[in-house]
């Protein structure tokens, strides 16, 4: 299990290919049967409404669409602020999430309400560009006010064993972000294996990364338990052994309330409830905000309100 | 932030008790001629649930020859189809009355509704489904054209798996052609009666399923009976060997499911998460009253000190409490003796010199507990190295080579399961090839099934449960 104990200093190929070919396997069926048997987990009266609140103040509410208008992203910052108008109490969400050219948009329209704004960059989804073209888009975002960038990996890259690339890019974006925090999307989807899903997150955390992320939400499968699942045993054992904290972001898939509960209940029981925080853990999501203020609806008034009680933005 | 899992437990009100129970002999329920009776109470809180008959000499009488008139007047003559009609509609109703069955067994025995729910039922069912589809094939389970059942089956079965023990020994007798007398344990006789009224919904015939309660004393009458044709016995290597001892020369054929220490193999290059939850898995599961649980941990010298804080960690976030709490991994000591009997051992092993360790838990007041132990330092000669605890306590032990693991993984006098780990597919069926232990789990434990044979080495049984193996065991 050669963790490495100190910050990783290896910058050839062939020793970052050492060093993560040297990580302890997953066990695709054990890894799933334990993210399955997490997901039996029965949360109910307080500890519902406790989650689900923890489960807003989580959201990176997201708007990633070629169709993107200014008027929709101020739609969407509006409901991030105040995301039910006839329940004062709701907590904000945790961030805004939005294309880099969107993002002095959304900063103008979060002003005063304390909400960052995170920008996807890099090229995303696919991340196939020159560096240059990543960096430069990173900047604008940065420079346009964003607090967080979310960047894609080289899946290709990855994939081809060129470790070295994949780690360069982050740390270059990662110096490009400035202050901004940095959240590396692994597209877990196109890396498959658990093994280098295990893999690309020690890789991403070792260049760098404030938070490691599941997906784009361009490719399925996404944010599957068992991928959360070793991204979280990454972050403990990484914790484990240098004692620095990295946060983990599923994005793409999380629909409804239970789904984010069941991640809530496996970020409590893998990488303890220290990451319990918004600090250390995101939900990537649109239509989720949604579900999760029907349901805190419905444990304060004992029914469900219909789906056009609640904004659609 | 902590967060903190609000009680969620499974209602009891699915589940009606009643205040006494009578023996379940041709068909009807009759009470002991004896008139003797026993109490079961709840083990997470000592409360009593029913009282229950005590069968003496006459009922198992009564209850064999029932079992006689059966097999010879209806079950031995029915065809095959139509025997597997019925083992499809007792798995079809077991299937509908789930859920109360899981709390029944979880409120008689004290294990986790989770395990009930999701382990012990589900599997019950699937016994049931898998015996019945081989009721009208037998002719091609490649035991000869035209295999015969042996007659009256003498079960007895323990308390750890109340109603999946009466499956594994009921189902494969019923589906073959065998009529059985079942006696379940003192403990926990609760499923295996209400398993009778499931054998009267199903408009079983009379006779061929019997059950008679009550403590050892039944259990001797039934196996030394000389009216039965096959006694199956899972349960302690102590009795197995009394049993063994009085069907000598009888001509009854034997099948013993004994006790177990099993193997745990960890390499240096295993799946360390997953093997981390197998090993969780494989002792304490069902609180460790597993025969063939993972009670011997052998890790590989070069990572025990890595692979040890994480289990204990692990270990750190089981949930014990409440059995009937859908959020509860470790549930009740299943009786007092039990516990005593743990606490024993554990004790000895300490004074041995195995360092213990448990994590900070707390223990209801009421009930019988005893908190996930993990003793370390643990060596060959040690007791807790050597006999069963039956239990939630591993003893872990080290090796060096895997020579050395598969020496100290054989050197028992038990040969009932193993788990090894390694991510290295030689490497896995080299171990596998030469050790001594009836199943053997690669990358994952106490994972079962009705289609795969079951049973042990060496003391720890002979005759296989389960699959096509197992139909051997009641044709001839």
């Amino acid at each position: 299990m050669p963790v490495p104990h100190t910050a990783f200093e290896a910058t050839t190929n062939r020793a970052l290919r050492v060093f993560l070919h040297g990580l302890p396997g997953v066990d695709e069926v054990g890894a799933r049967t334990r993210a399955q048997d997490l997901a039996t987990r029965s949360i109910k009266t307080t500890a519902k409404r406790e989650a689900i609140d923890m489960a807003i103040r989580m959201v990176d509410l997201t708007t990633l669409e070629g169709a993107d208008t200014p008027g929709k992203v101020r739609a969407l910052c509006a409901k991030a602020a105040l995301p039910d108008p006839a329940d004062r109490t709701v907590p904000k969400v945790g961030a805004v999430c939005v294309y880099p050219d969107r993002v002095a948009t959304a900063v103008e329209a979060l002003r005063g309400t304390g909400i960052g704004v995170a920008s996807v960059a890099t090229a995303f989804p696919s991340g196939r560009a020159p560096l240059e073209v990543k960096l430069a888009d990173t900047r604008r975002a940065v420079a346009d006010g964003a607090s967080e960038i979310d960047m894609v990996i080289d899946r290709g890259a990855f994939l081809a064993g060129d470790y070295k690339k994949v780690y360069d890019e982050i740390v270059a974006v990662k110096e490009a972000c400035g202050s901004a925090h940095l959240k590396v999307i692994l597209e877990t989807g196109e890396l498959v294996t658990y093994d280098n899903v295990r893999r690309a997150s020690h890789l991403a955390i070792h260049a760098g990364a404030d938070f490691i992320k599941t997906s784009t939400g361009k490719v399925s499968p996404a944010a599957t338990p068992p991928v959360v699942l070793v991204m979280l045993e990454a972050v403990r054992d990484h914790h484990a052994a240098t004692g620095g904290r990295v946060g983990v972001k599923p994005a793409g898939g999380i629909r409804t309330s239970k789904d984010a509960i069941r991640q809530l209940v496996m970020v409590n029981e893998v990488a303890g409830p220290d990451w319990l925080t918004p600090d250390l853990f995101r939900i990537g999501a649109s239509s989720l905000l949604n579900d999760l203020l029907m349901q805190r609806t419905r444990l304060s008034t004992g029914t469900y309100p219909g789906p056009d009680y609640y904004t659609l933005d | 932030m902590i967060f903190d899992y609000a009680p969620a437990p499974e209602s009891r009100s699915v589940v009606r008790l009643r205040d006494t129970y009578d023996l379940f002999i041709d068909g009807e329920f009759t009470p002991a001629e004896g008139g003797g009776s026993m109490t079961t109470v709840n083990p997470a809180d000592e409360t009593e649930l029913a009282r229950f008959a005590v069968a003496g000499e006459a009922d198992v009488n009564r209850a064999v020859a029932a079992a006689r008139r059966a097999y010879d007047t209806v079950w031995s003559r029915m065809s095959g189809a139509e025997r597997g009609k019925y083992l499809f509609r007792i798995a079809r109703i077991i299937q509908e009355r789930a859920r109360e069955l899981a709390v029944l067994e979880s409120l008689d025995n004290g294990k986790p509704i989770k395990e009930t729910r999701d382990v012990d039922v589900p599997l019950v069912a699937a016994h049931f489904f898998y015996h019945a589809g081989w009721a009208d094939k037998l002719a091609h389970a490649g035991l000869g054209p035209d295999p015969r059942p042996l007659g009256v089956a003498a079960q007895v079965i323990p308390w750890n798996f109340p109603l999946l023990m009466l499956a594994w020994k009921v189902a494969p007798a019923l589906a073959t052609g065998n009529t059985v007398v079942l006696k379940p344990a003192e403990t926990t006789p609760l499923s295996a009666l209400v398993f009778a009224e499931i054998c009267q919904e199903a408009d079983l015939p009379p006779g061929v399923v019997n059950i008679v309660t009550g403590a050892g004393g039944t259990g001797r009458t039934l196996v030394e009976h000389p009216g039965t044709d096959k006694v199956a016995f899972t349960g302690s290597t102590e009795v197995g060997r009394q049993i063994a001892r009085s069907v000598a020369g009888t001509g009854k054929r034997v099948t013993l499911e004994l006790g177990g220490k099993g193997a745990n193999i960890v390499y240096d290059d295993a799946a360390v998460d997953q093997a981390v939850e197998g090993i969780v898995s494989g002792i304490f599961f069902n609180q460790g009253h597993v025969c063939c649980a993972g009670s011997r941990l052998l890790v590989q010298e070069s990572i025990a000190d890595e692979l040890l804080p994480r289990l204990k960690e692990r270990i750190g976030r089981l949930r014990l409490g409440d059995p009937l709490d859908k959020n509860t991994d470790i549930g009740a000591i299943n009786s007092a003796a039990q516990l005593e009997r743990i606490r024993e051992l554990t004790d000895a092993g300490e004074e041995e010199g195995a360092q213990r360790w448990s994590p900070s838990c707390e223990l209801p007041s009421a009930g019988y507990w005893f908190a996930p132990t993990v003793l370390t330092g643990v060596s060959q000669a040690h007791r807790v190295a050597r006999e069963e605890i039956f239990g939630p306590v591993l003893s872990v032990l080290t090796f060096r080579t895997p020579e050395e693991a598969v020496a100290k993984a054989n050197n028992s006098p038990y040969g009932l399961s193993a788990g090894v780990w390694t991510e290295k597919g030689s490497r896995m069926l080299w171990t596998a090839e030469r050790l001594r232990a009836g199943v053997i789990w690669s990358n994952t434990f106490n994972k079962f099934d009705p289609t795969s044979p079951f049973g042990g080495y060496k003391e720890s049984g002979y005759g296989r449960e389960g699959g096509r193996h197992g139909l051997e065991a009641y044709l001839g």
